[in-house]
């Protein structure tokens, strides 16, 4: 019987830290899911182990101050992407502006040279990953995806899905399904 | 990209020609590569289970070599544990539909129809490891990371 997963991904990431932390006797406050205050100055050498332990599940420390931004751009559009009202996409560049408090062309630059791709790509990326989670879960036709995710029809979803992608909406869910069937068919054995 | 990684690519391709043109392509780009490469499939596997392999970060793989076929080692590949992170990149002449369609069932990340032209190769690696960085560094998830170019 298959069993589908759903992740609170905000859940889990607070339980590793703390349970990370608590390990390395670190007393600590989170500001954010990505920014925590630790009541003291870390040693290199307990710096560098709480690094590696972070690693070891794709947990990383970052220092350099353009990749700290870049970084918080990248969460600010995901939870664009990801809130629960239609997507408003036109008023991205103010948004991000205003929540990061840069202007729009400062953060573009930005991005662009520590990603060497821009905002508008990285928006997309995240727009059409979105859409292949929905995709996945069966329970969506394409038309409630890309009214989900504000393109103006299905065709221009289908479009921007094809141009990203390579592939089609209707050819990356039978890939989906069959793999499903394959993997069903391969446990029964 | 970060510009002091190192992004590790392992080309599997019998041809001699393909070879030397996939590591001319990569000649011109600014990002950073070490590039390996093996000629047929039985190597290929050889080399990635050896105790003291370094794990590429990409594999460009053939469909079409002597010994043991691309989508031979693509199934076998995936059933190694420590592979799962791997990106798999079919590099082929192939544009069947059913070829397409058998390496992303079987868990292959990209396909790459080859190009003849040597600047559109670069492009598209180019974009290849843009993708593939942003894969990386993005936390999406990698059982939806198909591509195809």
């Amino acid at each position: 019987m298959i069993y589908y997963l759903k992740y609170d991904t905000l859940t889990i990431c607070k339980q590793l830290v703390n349970k990370l932390f608590q390990k390395n006797g670190l007393s600590y406050s989170l500001i954010n899911l990505n920014e925590v205050d630790i009541n003291r100055s870390l040693s290199e050498e307990t710096l560098s182990t709480l690094r590696s332990q972070l690693n070891e599940y794709g947990v990383e420390i970052i220092s350099s101050q353009k990749s700290i931004l870049v970084q918080k751009i990248k969460e600010a559009i995901i939870e664009l992407v990801n809130q629960e009202d239609k997507l408003i996409l036109s008023k991205t560049s103010q948004h991000l502006s205003k929540k990061l408090n840069q202007s729009y062309r400062f953060l573009s630059g930005v991005f662009s040279e520590v990603t060497y791709s821009t905002i508008e790509n990285y928006i997309i990326l995240q727009k059409i990953e979105k859409a292949k989670e929905l995709i996945s879960t069966g329970e969506f036709t394409f038309a409630e995806v890309s009214w989900k995710l504000n393109y103006s029809s299905a065709a221009h979803f289908s479009m921007q899905f094809k141009n990203t992608t390579g592939l089609t909406p209707t050819q990356f869910k039978k890939i989906i399904i069959r793999r499903r069937v394959n993997a069903i068919e391969n446990a029964a054995h | 990209m970060s510009n002091e990684e190192t992004i590790r690519i392992l080309l599997a391709d019998d041809d001699k020609e393909d070879r030397a043109d996939f590591l001319e392509a990569f000649d011109g780009l600014k990002i950073k590569t070490t590039i390996e490469t093996v000629k047929d499939g039985i190597e290929l596997v050889n080399y990635l289970q050896s105790p003291s392999a370094v794990i590429p970060d990409l594999l460009f793989l053939d469909l079409n070599m002597p010994k043991k076929s691309g989508l031979d080692c693509l199934i076998e590949i995936k059933q190694m544990q420590f592979l799962n992170d791997l990106t798999v990149v079919i590099y082929s002449t192939s544009s069947s539909e059913k070829d397409i369609e058998d390496t992303f069932l079987n868990g292959a990340n990209i396909y790459l129809k080859k190009p003849s032209d040597l600047a559109v190769l670069r492009k598209t690696l180019l974009h290849v490891l843009t993708v593939n960085w942003q894969y990386n560094t993005s936390g999406l998830n990698r059982d939806n990371y198909m591509l195809q170019l």
